[in-house]
């Protein structure tokens, strides 16, 4: 089945149809997360406005755009972490597989076991590297037949299995930064979720550590679908099949609120974008 | 075209200054002078106590301090093994009073309690202001309302409610500074796991803020031990048996020693050193657990 552009998820201002990522060619778009009109407000203040997004099974979606432009805001309303805030709220829709993620009795646990997360910096819990995997399916009450199996399915997934398993025992913290990054992504796999969000995951790694990680979220994308906020354009173009962009609107207050440019194939956004602000962004002209 | 610019100059050339050799400025070493002499008045005045202390009851500090009964007619068969023992039963049962209060206290306004809401922020001044009245305000209020309105008398009880709501504050605010102390990633990690929140405090909050939290209990708990005012307030005074129960009379070292000193008889001064002797080695004990306890679990992250 050939992709036309018709195929092609809608956004609010990309009408002309959109390059589809080589490797993908010929996958149907299927919308995992779906949001409409969604506004973030911490307090009284807008910190996003009027997001439409899908985000595509099995696909990996980078969400760019210069600081404090909201991508991380949105990022985190996904699993509800923007819950914990005191005072944020959001307006709008989130749906995952139709389902409205904000409506009031959704269990918020269940929607964080299933959309997962790897925070920017590496954040393992300081227990060894096997109570940190086995810790999802303890807190989840989940009786397993051999948590042994659990540990090393998940740490073979993250592409730490063979650096680490003469070491399960030893603390996590001993790891380094690059390793401890791995742990936490096979930790959010130990659970078994059906979409992982990293927040500028390589932020604090080496080109490396930065470039297995990217290897990782590849192998990943054929069970999960992945949605990655970056600062960095070359990840975003390497290992996303789609990317939004985003950019901040300065009040006559002198407030930032961030909002969607465009999205689309990773492809066009690189290289024949929509809108000049993005054009602007990816040539380095701002941002 | 030619450079026009002079070459830069070498350090080493002959022409360079000379440097100052004058030393470390005077006002520099004054001030460092004056930093010490600061800290030693405080140091000097503890050593000097202590060695007072420590002098004046060595003829008294022996096994009979702790196999004797308290007398106030024979201070060469006097002891103050009562003393100990109720210190023992205050400390005890002062800690099973405040601490899991104060714990759950902790958690509650650094987990839970949303700083913004006005009742949290009435609670926390509350707080800090019960961590700064006098002791002897609590002897009262323990004085007024459980000695006397709840009829519990001068008892261990008594005592200890008292000593727990004295403390209560100081370990809230330690909790709570341990509980702060575990960094925010940690809860993200956990929650975004699809832990509850109770689970996250359980498994990760509470055993990373273990250390800090000890450390603020013993700390606590030696200031409880350490006070006579509300002890006195109260009522507490000399008994010649050891507590056998939560509703037993008692005494305490802080109490006894104020009683030795009001004694006439020079022999109850030495009895009184040496009771502070042995009250210090207690808190001296205390706070080395306390600092022993942190230097060993101090976390990096």
């Amino acid at each position: 089945m050939s992709e036309s552009p018709s195929d092609l998820p809608v956004t609010d201002r990309d009408g002309a149809g959109g390059v589809s990522d080589s490797s993908h060619v010929g996958d149907a778009f299927e919308s995992v997360i779906t949001t409409r009109d969604l506004s973030v407000f911490y307090g009284s203040y807008q910190a996003v406005r009027d997001v439409d997004m899908e985000f595509g099974k099995n696909r990996i979606t980078a969400m760019i755009g210069p600081s404090g432009c909201g991508k991380s805001t949105v990022l985190r309303c996904f699993n509800r972490m923007n819950d914990l805030i005191p005072g944020a709220r959001v307006e709008g829709t989130i749906t995952y597989h139709g389902q409205d993620i904000y409506a009031p009795d959704v269990d918020t646990i269940e929607v964080r076991r299933r959309v997962g997360m790897v925070f920017q910096k590496p954040n393992p819990f300081p227990k060894s590297i096997y109570d940190n995997i086995a810790y999802g399916p303890r807190v989840n009450g989940w009786k397993v037949d051999s948590m042994d199996d659990v540990v090393e399915e998940a740490l073979t997934r993250a592409a730490l299995w063979d650096e680490v398993k003469d070491k399960l025992k030893e603390s996590a913290l001993a790891l380094s930064g690059g390793q401890q990054q791995r742990l936490c992504i096979a930790r959010c796999i130990a659970v078994q979720p059906d979409i992982i969000l990293m927040d500028e995951p390589c932020a604090s790694l080496d080109p490396i550590a930065t470039s297995k990680i990217e290897d990782l979220m590849r192998e990943l994308a054929s069970d999960y679908t992945i949605i990655i906020v970056t600062h960095n354009m070359q990840q975003a173009a390497r290992v996303s099949d789609r990317t939004g962009f985003f950019t901040a609107d300065v009040d006559d207050k002198g407030e930032r609120h961030g909002r969607l440019v465009e999205m689309d194939w990773t492809k066009k956004i690189f290289t024949n974008p929509s809108d000049p602000r993005t054009e602007g962004y990816i040539s380095g002209r701002f941002g | 075209m030619t450079i026009t610019a002079p070459p830069p100059k070498s350090p080493t050339s002959s022409d360079a200054p000379l440097l100052k050799t004058t030393g470390e400025p005077l006002r520099e070493r004054a001030f460092k002078w004056m930093l010490w002499f600061c800290l030693a008045v405080g140091l000097v005045t503890l050593v000097v106590l202590l060695t007072y202390v420590f002098i004046k009851g060595w003829s008294r500090l022996d096994s009979r301090l702790i196999t004797d009964m308290p007398s106030s007619v024979l201070p060469e068969t006097a002891g103050a093994q009562s003393a100990i023992t109720g210190t023992l039963w205050l400390m005890v049962f002062t800690a099973i009073w405040s601490l899991p209060v104060g714990i759950m206290a902790a958690i509650y306004l650094e987990e839970y309690g949303d700083p913004t809401r006005w009742y949290n922020r009435v609670i926390e001044i509350n707080l800090l202001n019960l961590a700064a009245v006098p002791s002897i305000v609590f002897g009262i209020l323990g004085l007024a309302f459980i000695s006397r309105g709840m009829g519990f008398g001068p008892t261990v009880l008594t005592g200890s409610l008292t000593l727990a709501l004295l403390v209560l504050p100081v370990v809230v605010i330690a909790s709570r500074e341990a509980i702060r102390a575990v960094p925010q990633s940690i809860r993200a990690g956990s929650l975004a796991l699809g832990a509850t929140r109770w689970q996250t405090i359980y498994r990760q909050v509470l055993p990373a803020a273990v250390p800090g939290i000890s450390t603020g209990a013993i700390l606590a708990l030696s200031r409880a031990i350490g006070e006579a005012a509300p002890l006195l307030m109260l009522g507490v005074s000399f008994v010649r048996f050891n507590p056998d129960g939560l509703m037993s009379s008692f005494t305490a070292l802080p109490v006894q020693i104020y009683s030795w000193t009001t004694e006439a008889r020079p022999e109850y001064a030495d009895l009184a050193a040496a009771a502070s002797v042995v009250l210090l080695v207690i808190l001296l004990a205390m706070n080395s657990v306390a600092i022993y306890i942190r230097n060993k679990t101090q976390k990096r992250w």
